[in-house]
């Protein structure tokens, strides 16, 4: 028999995985996001309890189903004599809810819960920490954390979005298929940001990881459920080539490596393999949307054995598709870079500034560095430092400034050898 | 559920009375408040005098306090509202883009508490 320690990290380990698709069923009974979660939770305490003496049960998802809807009219009929006509309601559904000897035997409703949780009423960092919470199984402190916020400051948070969803009217369903589309953005956009989140700063790397690969996760899922949608496929890919780079981006001391930089034997084969994949079965299909276009540009860096033989060809071609999409100095600056590998960096240049991109970005910080390193690849030492001093007086990220510092240091010094 | 759709626009934004788009800008608000009565989803429904003609009053201490002009200076003001019967907030959502005012104001839309 394992031991209790065991049995609880076990206990944990399955809440974690089944959570989200727990709350979706729960949730599906009632309507009541805000009690699925409190009777779940009382559930879990009570496996925690039971459990570890009496042994895991055969289906524990059932049983945590089970225990969780008692819990749930317990607290109904304990609300009793001041009950209204829509917890009576409430009532009358947990009591009518189907038994369920494996949760597999019930529908998946873990996409209604993502459209409850990613609606565009509620707003955007409590999609994040909601989509986190209620789908992503992850506890308020660990999202407190990864968001650097208090963890009282996280409940409330929470608290206040699931009251208004259910005092708002945000219905546990499907959007209708007329609104769909924008729905389903919205859903991407909560686990980009999540994502992205994750990627963000390096001196709290260990618990922002979490959050990537929680992004990562919870695509599986939106994949899962929405096997059809190109998109959905294209950030999880994207997501995924993104990530495999992740421990080459960063030197021991935590400082930023550029990909040119970058060792690629630490980039991580497997999540390379499922992404590219993942974008072969996107571009066969369709027009590719936007994140399915970076994540092909993201397919053909990690095709590469190494920078110079990088196809810069076919990742212009791919910036000027998503340009027609995303006409942002994002696109428009890594363009400019792709382009000065493909042809060289004079040309990329002189098209940068034929879009008046000159004018228009002078508050950017990208436009400066880039344009440095371009400047400086064409020997103009001199005109790369002046930029690099812009992008620097643009920066406020510590590592960023260093990074700079250095590239500039070094035109500096190559140019004072050459003379 | 009752939602309640308030209408907010900037006074003198929109079509103009006098001007060949305020007929049709009319038509499109008879033609919504049809919509929602042949759909059995309007409870009611009204647009406001303009804001120049709004009064505020409290009570302090027993002691009426009357002040010329609404409760907020803000540029967009309140002109109307719907009151309307409806499933969810989706379904409020989609009505309030109906509105012909959502083009060039705001809409807000406010579930009505129930007390029972």
């Amino acid at each position: 028999m394992p031991s209790p320690s065991q049995t609880e990290a076990q206990i944990t380990r399955l809440i974690r995985e089944e959570w989200g698709r727990l709350v979706a069923v729960l949730t599906g009974f009632g309507g009541d996001l805000s009690l699925a979660e409190d009777c779940l939770q009382d559930a879990v305490v009570a496996a925690l309890e039971v459990w570890p003496k009496s042994g895991l049960p055969d289906a524990p998802d059932a049983w945590l189903i089970a225990t969780a809807r008692r819990k749930a009219i317990d607290r109904l009929r304990r609300a009793r004599t001041k009950l209204d006509k829509a917890e009576a309601v409430a009532l009358w559904h947990w009591q009518h809810a189907p038994e369920a000897e494996e949760l597999q035997t019930l529908p998946d409703r873990r996409l209604e819960l993502i459209f409850t949780c990613c609606h565009p009423a509620l707003d955007e960092k409590s999609r994040v920490a909601l989509t986190l919470r209620a789908v992503g199984g992850l506890t308020t402190r660990e999202i407190a954390a990864a968001f650097l916020d208090r963890q009282e400051t996280m409940a409330a948070r929470l608290t206040r979005a699931k009251k208004k969803i259910t005092s708002a009217g945000i219905r546990f369903r499907l959007p209708d298929p007329e609104d769909l589309p924008d729905r389903i953005d919205g859903v991407l956009k909560v686990l980009y940001l999540i994502f992205n989140e994750g990627h963000r700063g390096s001196s709290d790397q260990l618990m922002r990881t979490d959050l990537s690969e929680e992004a990562i996760r919870l695509g599986r899922i939106l994949t899962a459920c929405l096997p059809d949608h190109l998109e959905a496929k294209g950030l999880l890919a994207l997501m995924l080539l993104t990530d495999a780079r992740r421990l080459a981006r960063r030197g021991p001391d935590g400082a930023f490596i550029p990909l040119e930089q970058q060792a690629r034997s630490r980039w991580d084969r497997g999540k390379i393999h499922e992404g590219i994949t993942l974008v072969e079965q996107v571009l066969g299909s369709g027009p590719p949307g936007a994140y399915a276009l970076q994540a092909a540009i993201g397919a053909l860096h990690a095709e590469a054995p190494d920078f110079a033989s990088t196809d810069w060809t076919q990742i212009v071609a791919l910036y000027d598709l998503l340009w027609n999409l995303q006409p942002n100095p994002v696109v428009l600056v890594n363009c400019a870079v792709a382009q000065s590998y493909a042809t060289d960096p004079s040309t990329a240049l002189v098209q940068l500034e034929a879009t008046g991109a000159g004018q228009h970005l002078q508050a950017y910080q990208p436009y400066h560095a880039c344009c440095a390193d371009l400047l400086a690849r064409q020997g103009r030492s001199a005109e790369a430092i002046v930029a690099y001093d812009r992008a620097i007086a643009l920066t406020e990220a510590p590592e960023e400034i260093t990074f700079l510092n250095a590239r500039s240091d070094a035109v500096a010094s190559a140019e004072k050898s050459d003379s | 559920m009752q939602f309640m759709l308030l209408i907010y626009s900037q006074e003198g934004s929109g079509p103009q009375p006098g001007t060949d788009e305020f007929g049709p800008f009319i038509g499109a608000y008879m033609g919504f408040t049809q919509k929602m009565k042949d759909e059995g989803k309007l409870i009611s429904g009204e647009g406001l005098q303009p804001v120049a003609t709004a009064t505020t009053l409290c009570v302090r201490d027993g002691k009426t306090h009357t002040v010329d002009g609404p409760f907020a200076e803000t540029k967009e003001q309140l002109g109307g509202y719907y009151i309307l019967e409806l499933a969810d907030l989706d379904e409020a959502l989609k009505c309030a883009a109906e509105i012909p005012t959502a083009n060039y104001g705001r809409i807000e839309i406010r579930p009505i508490a129930v007390y029972d």
